[in-house]
């Protein structure tokens, strides 16, 4: 179904440096991790504005606070294990209480780390960041997004977390698309059932749906990368438009994108809902597919939680 | 001639520093009784700590630092950065007397709707950012001194730590940085004051030997008795010589200072005084 699989973290890293070329305020830290989270890219060309702190994270978080009282846009990266749990105290007090202009963009979240193992393998990352209050928390689901959505924030000023992977994902967007914070973008229309999906997922999702064409289902499948600001409109809209939704992520099923979704449905509009997602338990180390497979991250599982869902519907 | 010349210059440098240190301790003295008042009003807050952090305060906001209390964001302000925040009432007494805001509103501490929140808050002129999770600051000050770099300004950062607070890994992660980066307009300085809220420093988890440990991250460091305006302004303006490094003043003080039965107590790191000893320590400050 897809043919071009990339890197998000690569377009992240091009599109630093393209926004280097284009503004003097960007500045950009890392954490021992440039050459995995391709901030190296901008490194390479702007080494006066690239600051790499060693493996330091706290630091580096209140360094790039420091920065940003000085007028700087600041992108701090590393692995979302290290910079949001090791980090999150300091996000909380010098970046986001005081609503400082700083990007922590990371990468290699969730199982699909792979080998590492569950000591760097964060589901929990979504979670954490969406509870601070002044914080805005993005995944882009490819990398025309992630172009698109780096260049977004890079021009709104305050505090965003914004959560890649490390493998490569399949290109589902053109570059017409255009990120906004705050709406989802639909990329399948359909009524009898609606699958909200961030990341990684959103292929699958998209997989699901012409696997549940097949069966003579109408899915529509809709990409959430904005799970803060959430999208409310266009869930009441799926809801009652399709009666029962499907979320698919890769993180931990409390308190991810689907918590945040089943919020807004049981107050608002309740439906037939089922979350898919890693069931609260930590990972483990191997082939990123098996992980996928294993812990039901795939385009099957979310069609048997869309048929499911579908019979509790009627 | 020459002799009398150089008599006379040596008078007038003794006599302005007698003037100076006279000013100086007129305005700790308020600054005290500032203290002493907001936190009996708010009913809560850290009397310790901010008492023995006067001296160092009231030499940076009336003698060290450049900062325009009329225009609060201005670009090359010197940037002061209260790592311990839990000290802000010295701080936010500073802010009042320079004359960000009415000293009226010091009374309004840690109460509802105030801008002067229990721990500092960027919604006050003249606080550039928010602290009192303990350990950060350095960072934040690395930053700072990093941005004016960037952007060839000469303003200088200076950051009061907690002697506890040095207990922070971070602290020294940032401590490293700055020497790394060989950030010369950064001062911090430590208020020694020995003590934490469990007890003693040297029994909680020992900090000594303290000036080696700055050394060996490569900062240039100064002792000084904390309370002595002279010291502290020397030490700071001799630093500013030594180029490409950071520098730090272990400023040893006493906690609770000028207040009797607040000198050397732990039971005042946070705790307010009641009636009866608001009344003492006031009158302690000369007031009444």
């Amino acid at each position: 179904m897809f043919k071009d699989y990339k890197y998000p973290r690569e377009a992240y890293g091009k599109t630093l440096r393209e926004l280097g070329r284009e503004r003097k305020d960007i500045v950009v830290l890392d954490a021992d991790l440039s050459s995995s989270t391709k901030t190296k890219f901008f490194a390479d060309e702007f080494p006066d504005r690239f600051f790499n702190l060693g493996v330091a994270e706290q630091n580096m978080i209140g360094v790039a606070a420091g920065l940003a009282t000085t007028g700087k846009t600041v992108f701090a990266s590393s692995f979302a294990m290290f910079v949001v749990g090791r980090g999150y105290d300091q996000i909380r007090q010098s970046i986001v209480y005081p609503k400082l202009n700083v990007k922590i963009v990371t990468t290699h979240a969730g199982i699909t780390v792979g080998g590492d193992g569950a000591s760097h393998q964060i589901i929990e990352d979504i979670a954490l960041m969406s509870v601070l209050p002044n914080m805005n928390v993005f995944v882009p689901a490819d990398c025309v997004e992630t172009e698109k959505m780096i260049r977004a924030i890079a021009d709104h000023k305050g505090p965003v977390y914004v959560r890649m992977g490390r493998s490569k994902v399949p290109t589902i967007y053109d570059d017409s698309f255009e990120f906004h914070p705050g709406r989802a973008s639909i990329l399948k229309e359909g009524n009898d059932i609606s699958i909200i999906a961030i990341g990684i997922m959103v292929s699958k999702a998209l997989e699901a749906a012409e696997e549940l064409k097949k069966k003579g289902i109408s899915a529509r499948v809709i990409n959430m990368s904005t799970v803060k600001p959430l999208d409310e409109e266009t869930i009441i809209k799926a809801a009652r438009e399709t009666g029962g939704i499907v979320t698919a992520e890769e993180h931990n099923v409390t308190m991810g994108m689907g918590s945040a979704v089943a919020s807004v449905l049981s107050e608002k509009y309740p439906v037939s809902m089922f979350k898919c997602g890693i069931p609260d338990v930590f990972g483990e180390s191997g082939d990123y597919k098996e992980l996928m497979e294993k812990y039901g991250l795939t385009a099957d599982n979310v069609v048997k939680t869309s048929l499911n869902v579908l019979k509790r519907k009627r | 001639m020459i002799l009398k010349q150089m008599i006379t210059m040596k008078e007038n440098f003794v006599k302005s520093r007698e003037e100076r240190t006279k000013r100086l301790e007129e305005m700790a003295l308020k600054i005290r009784r500032h203290i002493i008042r907001e936190i009996y009003e708010a009913g809560s807050g850290h009397p310790g700590g901010s008492l023995s952090a006067t001296e160092i305060i009231t030499a940076l906001y009336f003698h060290i630092m450049k900062h325009d209390p009329k225009n609060p964001k201005w670009e090359n302000r010197d940037r002061f950065v209260l790592s311990k925040g839990h000290s802000c009432p010295t701080l936010y007494a500073a802010l009042a007397e320079s004359g960000y805001f009415d000293v009226k509103e010091l009374l309004t501490l840690r109460k509802l709707g105030s801008r002067l929140q229990g721990h500092p808050s960027m919604k006050i002129p003249g606080i550039d950012i928010c602290t009192g999770s303990l350990g950060q600051g350095l960072s934040v000050a690395v930053g700072m001194a990093l941005g004016a770099r960037l952007d060839s300004r000469l303003y200088r950062v200076f950051v009061l730590l907690g002697d506890g607070e040095l207990q922070c890994g971070e602290v020294w992660e940032a401590a490293m940085a700055a020497a790394h980066y060989k950030l010369g307009n950064i001062t911090a300085i430590v208020d020694r004051n020995r003590l934490q809220i469990d007890g003693n420093t040297e029994t909680i988890m020992s900090l000594e030997p303290l000036p080696f440990k700055f050394k060996a991250f490569g900062w240039h460091v100064t002792e000084v008795n904390g309370h002595n305006f002279n010291e502290i302004i020397d030490a700071i303006e001799k630093g500013f010589k030594i180029k490409g490094k950071p520098k730090v003043i272990i400023a040893h003080t006493t906690k609770g200072k000028g207040v009797s039965f607040m000198e050397g107590s732990v039971a005042f790191h946070g705790k307010p005084p009641n009636d009866e000893q608001f009344k003492i320590a006031m009158k302690e400050l000369g007031e009444y």
